[in-house]
């Protein structure tokens, strides 16, 4: 017998399952289509409906049965196509007759593997609950036994040092006359930049559209040039435009190396071009949001300017190995790596590996703590972002941040090398929004530094995701904000002078609420790295867990 | 805040001059508690001073305890003096307070003045340990020609108490905090000044960054830095550490506890060192308000204040006799005919350090000619700027 799955759309998903339900209102809309024009996903679409109406007029009831054509915005029901809830369609229309509605019913992920082929998206992990970082609060406060001090009058050094700080047992300083000398012959200096501590994170040229990137690169160097904060980003995998590596304004930059090597050929055929070193080295080896994985930037967006950086074909997939390929051990990844890539600069740049949070992340620091030229661990938890992963990475993958780097910053206590050997946080700092609140608490967890990254895409340029799965279309180039695209139709959206502007706006917000954080807990001249004594949580076993105090 | 009071002199004089000057400072004080070390001690200390003296307070257990202890070490006891207590009101006096002399054990005679004092040192954390629990013994410092007096009580009364005033006591260094108690139960340990092979720090202060800075120290390896019962200990451990440990010159404690910024760094002709010793040091710069004020081991005394200048402090006298206290209403009290023109006030960059003895330095010992004198008059108060270097 024939089914009749055909005849009764049995088979067919109903918008109940999908996870963001269109409210679309017939009386408001004018029909002008620039929601279906603008969706990125095609979720909806003009539709053509026969409608059957009755009308009775006349003074006796004479109800009359008539057919009309009437046009429509239709929400489909592909899971493929099915709405990501970005809003893009609200934000064009002029009447407000449409928006997306999520949808805590959903069944999205039951059918979101269509011919085998396993959800990928962008974004970062679906988890809304609150993270322990939101949930620190900061309870030693300067009463009256100690002025507290005044966040708006008193001078604040709010900085840190990235690079390998020798022990003072081995410093080459020796006194002549009653005063210090250096002798540099004496033993390795390694280099150490004095950064603001929160420092944007690696996102490539490539994953990121070129205003994007530009803006955060202007907005950056405005920070340093004229507003005095010496802010640092990483350029991700993927290289740097050969004008930028050789312009003054190489120092505000951290270059990474990943296991694709992407842009390094650029990079080393400018190297005796350079009149600035970067400000570090970033050696990838993990990242938090997909602990495991290599980098991927999809066909769609390797476009003209993206193959030239990268030296490759336009329009193929870059996949990245998740691991380096050439190293076998982390003897060799310390020796290889570090070794080679402090010395092509001369050993005046820091180098530094990042790894994604884990359990073995103590494992890794104690073997680069011993290595000379380490200049720094930089941890990135399982709330970090991604430009394309599949799904289970993001969701499941990964390390909480906070106890990882306190179990690591306490690893460092022991041995007495916590000063020496700097710790960079990442994932989920501005998670909720509380970017300098996450970030001084890492730091009193242990942290030097914290990095950022989808929380400076949603502040500076409105990225629309969040954990609820809305949009994450990152992979897809396809970027309703022209954040993480490299189609000049969608990037051209976006003004890389207000990126610029609003990259500015968040750092010196966020200085100031440092420095409020700062001044009640009586700290001004050093960066409280590790004042663990500040920090509290209304959970007991976190308290534990963490060492510091339980309050309720 | 606490109130301190120290003066240097050339010459002996008695540490109820201190407690005067405390007493002076007592206005809105609660006075709940006196700590006092005395350094270059006259009298039947006089013909002792190569000899380690052992100061606390133990309870009739403790004192068999301690006996048994330094007899198994091999110290053998040269002398003991014990204050002569007067029934004070409001003091509840513990059973038995000392400072013994002790020759150092026999295989020691001929070990080096570090060994010596290593062995000193130890042997001080060794009876606190035992003693500690049970609060049989209480031992402050063990050092030649220095004596620590502790009790919990008005400054006034805890000076009668220990009969200061009959003027049995003296010496030429003399540090004594008056203290302001932030906590409910007062713990001798807690209380200043503090002591560590030589270097003696007292100080009026909060210490806000007292938990990073502890962190450091205890993971330097060395038995001495422990204890903490007060955030301020921290202070004579980072001299320690400064001074002995890195030897660097005195003036560097400064730079350790309040680093400049890197900017005010690039003024200092040593900026090249003074960057890697910020960076390396960096867990040791103190925050929150302080007025630190202390001797290092050659009889010099200092005063430093916060990077912000949050607390009072002065220097003041005349050749021959300075005091360093926290209010200036306690040196007109110890020095009441001297020039008020010279008095100084150091400022957030300012470290003031007054020669041993308060002696005009008839040599260029290498550790002052750097040393910027305030007034051509009192080359024996040195006020060093760490600005300007």
């Amino acid at each position: 017998m024939e089914p009749a799955a055909r005849l009764d759309k049995n088979h067919q998903l109903s918008v109940k399952e999908l996870p963001y339900i269109i409210r679309w209102s017939s009386d408001r809309c004018k029909r002008c289509g620039s929601c279906t024009a603008v969706c990125p996903v095609k979720a909806i679409e003009p539709a053509v409906k026969v409608k059957r109406t009755v009308k009775s007029e006349g003074a006796v009831p004479t109800p009359t049965a008539a057919r009309q054509v009437v046009h429509v915005v239709e929400q489909v029901t592909d899971i493929e196509r099915s709405c990501v809830g970005c809003a893009t369609c609200a934000l064009v229309c002029p009447n407000d007759a449409i928006e997306p509605e999520l949808n805590p019913q959903n069944k999205f992920l039951h059918y979101r593997n269509r011919g085998g082929d396993a959800y990928k998206r962008g974004g970062r992990r679906n988890d809304p609950s609150l993270s322990v970082l939101d949930r620190l609060k900061f309870t030693r406060i300067s009463m009256l036994t100690d002025p507290a001090l005044d966040a708006g009058r008193h001078e604040f050094r709010v900085r840190t040092l990235l690079g390998r700080i020798l022990s003072p047992d081995s410093l080459p300083i020796h006194t002549v006359d009653g005063r210090l000398v250096v002798d540099k012959q004496e033993i390795f200096i390694p280099p150490v930049r004095e950064i603001y501590p929160i420092m944007i994170g690696s996102m490539s040229i490539g994953a990121l559209s070129p205003p994007m990137w530009e803006g955060l690169a202007m907005g950056v160097t405005y920070l340093n040039e004229v507003e005095g904060l010496p802010v640092v980003m990483c350029s991700g995998e993927g290289g740097l435009p050969s004008r930028l590596l050789r312009s003054r304004f190489l120092k505000y930059f951290i270059i990474q190396i990943a296991s694709g090597y992407f842009g390094w050929d650029e990079i080393i055929h400018s190297l005796p071009h350079m009149i600035e070193d970067p400000a570090a080295i970033e050696i990838k080896y993990g990242q938090g949001a997909k602990p495991g994985d290599g980098g991927l930037l999809m066909a769609q967006k390797v476009m003209k300017l993206i193959s030239e950086i990268r030296g490759v074909p336009q329009q193929i997939d870059l996949a990245s190995p998740p691991t380096h390929q050439t190293q076998y051990s982390i003897e060799e990844s310390a020796l290889k790596m570090l070794q080679s890539m402090s010395m092509a600069w001369g050993f005046r740049v820091p180098v530094y590996p990042k790894i994604s949070g884990t359990n073995t992340a103590r494992a890794v620091l104690n073997n680069l703590a011993r290595n000379p030229y380490a200049a720094a661990l930089s941890i990135d938890g399982e709330d970090g972002g991604t430009g394309a992963a599949y799904n289970v990475s993001l969701d499941k993958m990964g390390h909480p941040i906070a106890s990882n780097i306190r179990d690591c910053y306490l690893d460092l206590v022991r041995q007495g090398k916590h000063n020496e050997f700097p710790l960079i946080a990442s994932g989920g700092v501005g998670k909720r929004g509380n970017l300098a609140a996450n970030a001084a608490a890492l730091i009193m967890l242990g942290a030097s530094a914290v990095s950022i990254g989808k929380y400076i895409m949603q502040a500076a340029a409105d990225c629309l995701g969040n954990e609820h799965n809305r949009c994450n279309l990152c992979n897809t180039g396809k970027c309703p904000r022209g954040i993480t695209t490299q189609d000049p139709k969608l990037y051209r959206r976006l003004d890389p002078d207000k990126v610029a502007e609003r990259v500015v706006d968040v750092f010196r917000a966020a200085d100031a609420e440092l420095k409020k954080i700062f001044a009640p807990l009586g700290r001004s001249t050093e960066l409280p790295i590790g004042m663990s004594d500040a920090l509290s949580i209304e959970d007991k076993a976190i308290a534990e867990r963490l060492e510091i105090n339980y309050v309720c | 805040m606490c109130r301190l009071a120290a003066i240097t002199s050339n010459d002996y004089f008695s540490p109820m001059e201190n407690v005067l000057a405390l007493e002076t400072m007592k206005e809105g004080h609660d006075g709940s508690g006196l700590g006092l070390t005395l350094k270059d001690l006259d009298g039947e200390f006089k013909t002792l001073k190569d000899y380690p003296i052992l100061s606390g307070i133990c309870s009739r257990s403790g004192i068999n305890l301690l006996d048994d202890y330094m007899n198994n070490m091999g110290f053998k006891l040269k002398h003991v003096w014990t204050p002569t207590i007067k029934p004070v009101k409001g003091i509840k006096p513990r059973e038995y307070y000392f400072a013994r002399v002790y020759d150092y054990p026999v295989s020691y005679k001929h070990k080096s003045k570090e060994e010596k004092e290593d062995l000193l040192m130890n042997s001080r954390i060794a009876l606190r340990r035992i003693g500690e629990a049970d609060q049989s013994i209480f031992v402050f410092s063990f050092f030649p020609d220095v004596i620590t007096l502790k009790e919990v009580g008005d400054p006034l009364a805890v000076g009668e108490f220990f009969g200061l005033d009959s003027g049995e006591l003296k010496a030429r260094i003399c540090l004594a905090q008056g203290r302001q108690n932030t906590n409910y139960a007062i713990y001798l340990y807690a209380c200043h000044p503090f002591f560590i092979q030589g270097c003696c720090t007292m100080a009026n202060g909060e210490n806000t960054a007292f938990l990073p800075i502890k962190q450091f120290l205890l993971s330097r390896g060395n038995p001495g830095y422990s204890g903490y019962n007060s955030d301020s200990e921290v202070l004579t451990h980072i001299l320690h550490y400064t001074t002995r440990h890195l030897n660097l010159p005195l003036k560097y404690y400064k730079d350790v506890i309040t680093p400049l910024s890197a900017v005010e760094i690039e003024s200092r002709p040593d900026a090249e060192a003074l960057r890697l010793l910020k960076q390396s040091l960096r867990p040791l710069c103190i925050d929150g308000p302080n007025c630190v004020i202390g001797f290092t081991p050659d009889g010099s005394c200092f005063m430093a204040q916060d990077s912000k200048k949050l607390r009072p402090g002065i220097v003041a006298g005349h050749n021959g006799k300075y005091a360093l206290m926290s209010e200036e209403c306690g040196v007109d009290r110890v020095l009441p005919d001297r020039d008020k023109d010279a008095d100084i006030y150091p400022m957030k960059y300012d470290f003031v350090i007054v020669s041993p003895h308060a002696q005009e330095i008839k040599e260029k010992a290498s550790d002052y000619i750097l040393y910027k004198t305030v007034s051509p008059h009192t080359q024996e108060v040195t006020v060093w700027n760490q600005l300007q270097g």
